[in-house]
């Protein structure tokens, strides 16, 4: 029986003691017409040989291309002992460390990822991490509501070149809760407009939300954001990229006083793309606010014998003390994923992660160069990015992006795919430190025949 | 020693980043950083070493026994975690177009079509990245179709006083006014109360079955029609499905929506507190709501395709709980184990998982422990309590768990549920062998002869882990939550 240890001489043995003749005695109190039948929708079971070989093939039927797309989720060189270290078995399979003095192990590696998170973002305080930057952003609103003592509203301004599926999610989590987002406009250069944003002056919102970089790749002008939010009684929410931060200004040195609570995914940190997750949100903020932070967050101590140790602080915050007065429902954090970016967080230090970014940036504008030069391209990025850029196509971006794709290059995403961005022929490209010379040449030729080849193609 | 006050000035692993590049210099200077961040500064072994040391610091599955009730800490089957790092499935970009995603979306695809087996559901989702925000979606689910309804006077949720904290926290989440009601002597529901409770104000009741008191709740049938002549619906937190997998199903119990925990029930690790997983199934009056993006199949000549479903495709979906699809990696995983288990396999989880309870429950039991529902039938996991202990010798719960310790073994689940004094909730899960559980009992034996001839020596435990007993109260009022470099 797979992962079930017991002989026939144990099962007769335990029923024994037990006094019922069968397993299925100890069923006894459900009411038989609800017992279930047979599971016909489930397949037989396979040996672990049987299941390799077919995961094997599945995995291999998407590997192979040459991927540029970001949006969110990026390729970075993952150090070999990242995950070596974070798949051990006493990483992997302990459970949220309720007792302390058998779970030290963990306890202090979430406390220097706390500290490594406050260190890279210039703020006070970091949690143990939340789910991911999206869900984390959703957070961040919540806690500004509570935290913002100046206002009373339950309006969030936020930046149109916060990522879609951000504002998505934010949306899906607090709209129950009457709480609503209101979205300032871009102007042609995809960042925040000032004019547009000079319509909100003197209004009551509990904060503004800048992304940075922005969803387009491009840098905000985040000190004279932050000050105008200040100015105006709001509370700065700030979504950085963390690689980025090794480069440009952290959130806590943002204007004149610095955001108040910083959020972002921590995938960029030594976990893989897989398809999405399990990545991390970081949740970091000023002292002043701690105690609105959702989820856990371990403190530093001392133990009867007055020896440093390590434990789970300020609980009154959350759930299973707190019940319906609680922060947040939020019960665990991504304790693996906080493993593997902590590892790699250590292994780069602050000058390994300044030379992923700006090898990031590097890499990136000398793609953003290779595509001006072909005819009828044009790069809208005028202002400085990061590492991901904005491409007018001369046709629709998914056709483009399509024939690319059969060449094995993914070759970015068409804007309006995931935005309300009107225009179809918009794609965003993203180059990390992982891509060569030879992969940029690559994709200018991918990119020039899938446009000398117009039509449709099926797939 | 933290790793911070390791190392020297300058060092990194200078083989894990690229060499340094060109210029930045089109930043403008205003928006670069410009002091830079304290991280460690220490090379390759030294960090391999120090996070290694660190790991011999904690209990886990891999090295201990772990009855963690509520929590089901069974073994994580390497193969599971084998085959979700396969290269293929690693580096698949969440935006990657369906043509390069056709291996992952069938694995995705077919859990979702297990799950909606093995509950009795009609449509699943696996976007909620864990069991607490399975139950918001759940809820928020709930809340969706009343208000298509146009039935705005629904305002509350019902709550059984033993439910999980996240239950009512969620409720609140989604909007709601939380109502508890108690729970009877025998561990059931109090229907008298609940009959009361409901009415056109609720929206709905949450609860586990089995329940937290580790009992299965007889009148689950009642619950139902209570509930739903009230015009409420069911909601079921799947805590604890590893006690029923196979055996009965949430749909035929007449539940409307319920998340299940995939690192439980589906053997994904815990991962010293997550990610875990936390999938909604739902029957046919709630299909229209599930979060998105889902998976569909469609059929043609030359074999099936696998496509996203998205907002456009469900309209009035509650919509994204995340920036892409849940946590991915753990679903390749489920998937994994439940594909090596298969029918046969997932019908023997709910029946060895309580034979494990219940022999371990007896065992207590004739070693004159108190268990607190005795005359019912364990489930996957009972309750003790040491009340008595507590009274008489005064060594608390706290006490024996600290002293399990020592023993090699990680403490039972702890004062939860909340109603039953000093308890232990013990949940060994079916994949322990009889000599774990025995070896169990018998320190739990050998504590209790401790506390009767020295209860100092229970009261000062653990002695064998790196730390003593830690001052929480201490941590809280002189918060020291992150490094501070002198």
């Amino acid at each position: 029986m797979p992962f079930i240890p017991h002989t026939d001489q144990d099962i007769q043995k335990m029923l024994d003691v037990i006094g019922v003749s069968s397993i299925d005695d100890l069923f006894d109190e459900i009411p038989k017409h609800l017992r279930a039948k047979s599971l016909d929708g489930v397949p037989e079971g396979r040996s672990e040989m049987e299941m390799m070989q077919l995961m094997s093939a599945r995995a291999q039927q998407d590997a192979g291309a040459l991927c540029f797309i970001g949006a969110g989720a990026y390729e970075h060189h993952i150090p070999a002992a990242v995950w070596d270290i974070a798949t051990r078995g006493e990483f992997m399979t302990a459970y949220t460390p309720y007792q302390a003095e058998a779970s030290q192990g963990t306890l202090q590696l979430i406390y220097e990822y706390q500290s490594m998170m406050c260190q890279l973002t210039a703020m006070d305080v970091s949690n143990a991490s939340l789910y991911d930057g999206a869900s984390g952003l959703a957070e961040a609103v919540l806690m500004a509501i509570r935290g913002n003592r100046k206002s009373k509203s339950r309006k969030i301004l936020t930046a149109a070149s916060l990522h879609p599926l951000y504002e998505k999610t934010v949306k899906s989590i607090v709209t129950n809760q009457d709480i609503q987002l209101e979205t300032v406009v871009c102007g042609d250069d995809l960042r925040v407009s000032q004019d547009a944003l000079a319509a909100y002056e003197g209004q009551d919102y509990a904060a503004l939300v800048i992304p940075q970089p922005n969803f387009y790749g491009a840098l905000e002008d985040v000190n004279a954001l932050t000050d105008w939010a200040h100015a105006q009684g709001m509370l700065v929410i700030a979504v950085v990229n963390p690689t980025a931060l090794a480069l440009i200004s952290p959130p806590g040195e943002w204007g004149a006083q610095g955001a108040d609570i910083a959020v972002g995914e921590g995938q960029p940190l030594g976990l893989p793309l897989a398809s999405g997750g399990p990545y991390f949100g970081f949740i970091c903020c000023t002292s002043k606010l701690v105690r609105q932070m959702p989820g856990r967050i371990i403190g530093r101590t001392l133990d009867m014998d007055g020896r440093e140790g390590f434990t789970l602080t300020l609980q009154a915050r959350e759930q299973h003390i707190r019940r319906s007065k609680a922060t947040s429902n939020i019960c665990t954090n991504q304790g693996l994923a906080v493993t593997a970016a902590t590892v790699y967080m250590t292994l780069l230090g602050f000058e390994g992660l300044g030379r992923v970014a700006r090898a990031c940036h590097v890499n990136a504008k000398k793609l953003a160069e290779l595509l001006a030069s072909i005819e009828g391209v044009r790069v809208l990025s005028d202002a400085a990015f990061f590492h991901e850029f904005v491409v007018e196509l001369p046709e629709k971006a998914d056709l483009v992006l399509k024939r690319m794709a059969q060449a094995s290059v993914l070759g970015g995403i068409a804007l309006s795919e995931l935005s309300g961005q009107a225009n179809p022929n918009l794609m965003l490209v993203c180059v990390t430190e992982t891509k060569t010379d030879d992969d940029l040449a690559k994709y200018r030729d991918a990119l020039e025949t899938s446009l000398a080849s117009k039509g449709d193609v099926s797939c | 020693m933290l790793i911070f006050e390791k190392g020297q000035p300058g060092r990194f692993a200078t083989s894990q980043a690229p060499k340094a590049s060109g210029k930045c210099d089109d930043i403008p200077a205003e928006l670069m950083r410009k002091t830079p961040a304290a991280m460690p500064e220490v090379s390759e072994l030294q960090t391999v070493r120090h996070f290694t040391n660190l790991s011999r610091k904690n209990f886990s599955i891999d090295t201990q026994f772990y009855p963690l009730g509520s929590c089901t800490m069974k073994y994580n089957p390497r193969g599971a975690h084998k085959a979700a790092s396969l290269p293929g499935f690693l580096a698949r970009h969440p935006l990657a177009p369906e043509s390069h995603s056709q291996g992952y979306l069938a694995c995705v695809y077919e859990l979702q079509e297990i799950l909606k087996d093995v509950t009795g559901m009609a449509g699943v989702s696996l976007c909620p990245m864990a069991g607490a925000q399975g139950e918001f979606a759940g809820v928020a689910m709930i809340r969706a179709y009343h208000e298509a309804r146009q039935d705005h006077a629904r305002s509350e949720i019902i709550v059984p006083e033993a439910a999980h904290g996240t239950n009512p926290a969620t409720a609140v989440m989604c909007g709601y006014k939380v109502v508890e009601i108690p729970v009877r002597t025998d561990g059931d529901v109090d229907l008298e109360a609940l009959q009361q409770a409901a009415g056109p104000q609720t929206a709905g009741i949450m609860m586990t079955n089995p329940s937290t008191c580790g009992v299965f709740e007889r009148q689950i049938e009642d619950i139902s029609r209570i509930v739903h002549e009230a015009g409420g619906l069911l909601y079921y937190d799947g805590a604890n499905l590893n006690a029923i997998l196979g055996k009965v199903r949430p749909g035929d119990m007449g539940f409307d929506v319920l998340h299940m925990n995939l690192h439980k029930t589906f053997a994904t690790p815990h991962g010293g507190g997550g990610p875990g997983s936390g999938p909604v199934a739902v029957g046919e009056r709630l299909l229209p709501y599930l979060p998105t993006p889902i998976v569909g199949r469609s059929d043609a000549e030359n074999g099936s395709r696998y496509h996203w479903l998205d907002q456009d495709d469900l309209p009035d979906s509650i919509g994204r709980l995340s920036a892409f699809m849940g946590n991915a990696g753990i679903i390749l995983r489920a998937y994994v184990y439940a594909i090596l288990l298969g029918r046969e396999g997932l019908h023997r989880v709910g029946e060895f998982s309580t034979l494990n309870a219940n022999y371990m429950a007896t065992l207590m039991q004739q070693a004159g422990f108190q268990l607190a529902y005795p005359e019912r039938r364990a489930t996957h996991e009972f309750i003790v309590t040491l009340n008595k202990q507590a009274k008489e010798l005064g060594v608390t719960a706290m006490d024996f768990a600290k002293r399990l310790l020592d023993f090699g073994y990680h403490a039972p689940t702890t004062y939860f549920p909340l109603l039953v004094p000093e308890c232990f909730l013990i949940e060994p899960t079916e994949t322990e062998s009889i000599d774990e559980l025995e070896g169990f009992v018998e320190a739990m034996i050998a504590i209790q002869k401790e506390a009767e001839s020295s209860a100092e020596l229970v009261k000062g435990a653990p002695y064998s882990q790196p730390v003593k007993r830690l001052d929480d109260v201490k941590a809280a009022r002189e918060l020291d939550v992150a490094y501070q470099r002198s």
